[in-house]
């Protein structure tokens, strides 16, 4: 699998070279901003490409701006951006077209390198993966909106938890220690009272939860 | 067209200021009243107690003579009065002023600017300090000069259309009609005066004129009133300048100490947090570095300790980081990080309004963690459900309006947090209003000068 990484510190740019290149990426280019990193991602078309939100010259949102202007020129390139703060408002836009295949996650979740390339694998697969800060703020609001999903069990809760992060069905019972008809019958209870329509598919059904909980 | 209406409009006026003049006069009786009580006591007891002096010292008259008495006597009860009817005469004559202020902006379009030292804290005053604020501020004097300018010009500019409307009615008006037909009774007891033709409608001609002219003049008189009113109470420049000085000494002190604390709880925040972290995460992976070889479990378990130090640690400089400077603040600007606060928010918190610009960063700034301090105020306290945040920049000034559909009830003076807010803002000239009757809604204005840039 091909990565472009796009990261202005020195040693997190190595860092994240080292774990991919030891989890068997092939990093195709490693650039310092963010229009080495348009033109990086117009050359190599990776799979995916891992993009910081702070880059040089401005030091402010350039990278999630060069993520956003490469996803319009390749409509569906998988992207992960990477952060040292999550913002609900920049999870939003990633999610805006409804394609899919974004991933927002802390910088701490680097220090995870099975959790870390899960993500990766995942988003270049179509997928997404939310961090699970972005989705507790975003659960936290509907909760306190007394809506439908108070109706939910803890046990439902949790499962619309991970799901939100973009884990599978399969995913999920391997992290709740369950079995995978046990997950699919939450998903089902948790689809019906929030009055979604279901699907079969891993990743229509979390762009359904994300959009649900975006609302 | 417009000509008539104003004609009409001024016509409906007179009248109207004629009232306004005649409550003028009744102000200025009142105040003429006012500084006979403040003046009096201190008099009576100088006077009295002089003649007291002189009478035994130069004139050997004795203690116990009926005179020495009697100065005696005016003399306490001058010094008595000093002590209890001035303070209050004084602080009438305040009230006096400030009404005089207000109705000459009400009535007269006059705005007159007022600057009065504020009341020691306390809520009951000893007479010393009481006195001391009083007599001390510059502004107790200008009223009381303003009570003895209105006595006598005041006075006379005011007379100007009472007299002329007053005897038109008395002189003219009445004789005239009572000789006619209604009042017969009225013509003893106003006899038409003697001038040849005094015809009844000669004299109601005369006093129709009279009361014209004096309706006419009266809006005159009450701006020339007013306008003398606002050149006796209107503070000086070097008191408006004073003012001015003394307000911004008080918010840049403010400002600084709010500046210190929160270098403070920083300093506080890192030496608790990461810096702690930092120093148990060295320890751990100094012990996992001896036990790698003889131990290799053990030395996988203290780094995986260490590693979820670094995830702590992270985490806790992240929350540092926004306190100090939000990065969406830096990134986006105020507009944007005031949605994404909205986001964040536990309540449906709707963002409305737009800036063409951004202004400066200190005011963003401080901004922003008003609205973010304002809406976790409404999730806390209000019991609300919506919030809405307003935000545009006018007439040179960022406004910004957090309104909730709570409880209401919102006190600037119990909370810190409100206070905090007003001290921030405080700092670039802006103001905090708080509307927040119980039962709701609370409406939270901030308004702060500035340029978009």
């Amino acid at each position: 699998m091909r990565v472009v990484i796009a990261e202005d510190l020195f040693l997190l740019r190595e860092g994240l070279i080292r774990l991919l290149e030891a989890y068997g990426f092939e990093v195709a280019a490693a650039v310092d901003n963010g229009a080495d990193f348009l033109s990086a991602v117009r050359a190599q078309r990776p799979d995916v490409a891992v993009v910081d939100v702070r880059l040089p010259p401005s030091f402010t949102d350039e990278g999630l701006r060069a993520a956003l202007a490469a996803r319009s020129e390749i409509p569906g390139l998988p992207i992960l951006v990477l952060s040292q703060y999550v913002e609900q408002l920049y999870a939003r836009e990633l999610l805006a077209d409804g394609a899919g295949a974004v991933g927002y996650l802390l910088k701490d979740r680097v220090l995870d390198g099975d959790q870390f390339t899960d993500a990766i694998k995942r988003v270049a697969d179509g997928g997404t993966a939310m961090d699970p800060e972005v989705i507790a703020r975003l659960l936290a609001r509907n909760v306190a909106a007394e809506g439908p999903l108070a109706r939910l069990s803890p046990r439902e809760r949790e499962v619309l938890e991970l799901m939100a992060e973009g884990r599978s069905n399969v995913a999920i019972a391997q992290r709740l220690f369950v079995t995978e008809r046990a997950v699919a019958k939450h998903t089902a209870a948790i689809f019906t009272k929030l009055d979604l329509q279901p699907s079969d598919d891993d990743n229509r059904r979390v762009l359904a939860v994300l959009a649900y909980l975006g609302r | 067209m417009s000509g008539t209406a104003v004609t009409r409009r001024a016509a409906g006026r007179r009248p109207l200021a004629m009232a306004r003049a005649l409550a003028f006069f009744g102000l200025v009786l009142s105040g003429i009243a006012l500084l006979l009580l403040v003046v009096a006591p201190p008099a009576l007891a100088v006077v009295a107690l002089g003649h007291l002096l002189q009478d035994m010292l130069m004139r050997g008259i004795s203690m116990g003579s009926n005179m020495a008495r009697q100065e005696l006597l005016l003399g306490l009860i001058g010094l008595l009065c000093c002590r209890f009817v001035v303070p209050p005469a004084l602080l009438t004559v305040r009230w006096l002023a400030i009404l005089t202020r207000r109705l000459s902006r009400q009535w007269c379009g006059v705005p007159i600017a007022s600057a009065y030292h504020p009341r020691p804290g306390g809520t009951r005053l000893a007479y010393r300090r009481r006195m001391s604020w009083l007599l001390n501020d510059v502004a107790t004097w200008r009223d009381l000069a303003w009570l003895a300018v209105s006595a006598v010009v005041g006075l006379m500019l005011l007379l100007v259309p009472l007299t002329l409307v007053g005897a038109g009615v008395v002189a003219f008006l009445v004789p005239a009609l009572g000789t006619v037909v209604w009042f017969g009774g009225l013509q003893h007891l106003v006899p038409p005066p003697a001038f040849p033709g005094n015809t009844p409608v000669v004299l109601f001609a005369i006093g129709l004129a009279f009361v014209t002219l004096g309706l006419w003049t009266a809006p005159w008189m009450l701006r020339g009133y007013a306008g003398l009113a606002r050149v006796v109470l209107a503070p000086s420049a070097q008191a408006e300048l004073e003012r001015r000085v003394a307000h911004l000494a008080e918010s840049r002190q403010e400002t600084l100490d709010t500046g210190a604390a929160e270098l403070r709880r920083i300093e506080r925040d890192l030496h608790d947090g990461a810096q702690a972290r930092l120093v148990a995460m060295g320890l751990t992976l100094d012990a996992a570095g001896r036990l790698i070889d003889t131990d290799p479990a053990a030395a996988r378990a203290l780094l995986i300790e260490a590693r979820d130090g670094s995830a702590k640690a992270l985490a806790e400089l992240r929350d540092l980081v926004r306190g100090i400077h939000p990065p969406v603040l830096a990134d986006r600007g105020l507009a944007a990080a005031v949605r994404a606060l909205a986001l964040d928010s536990p309540l449906r918190a709707n963002v409305t309004g737009t800036l063409a610009g951004r202004p400066p960063a200190p005011v963003e700034s401080a901004a922003y963690f008003a609205v973010s301090e304002l809406l976790a105020n409404v999730a806390k306290h209000s019991g609300a459900h919506a919030a809405e945040v307003d935000m545009r920049h006018s007439a040179g000034a960022l406004r910004i309006t957090v309104s909730d559909d709570g409880a209401g009830g919102a006190d600037p003076s119990r909370g810190t947090g409100l206070r905090g807010i007003e001290r921030r803002v405080a700092a670039f000239d802006g103001v905090v209003v708080v509307a927040s009757p119980a039962g709701g809604p609370t409406v939270v204005t901030l308004e702060v000068p500035c340029a978009l840039s």
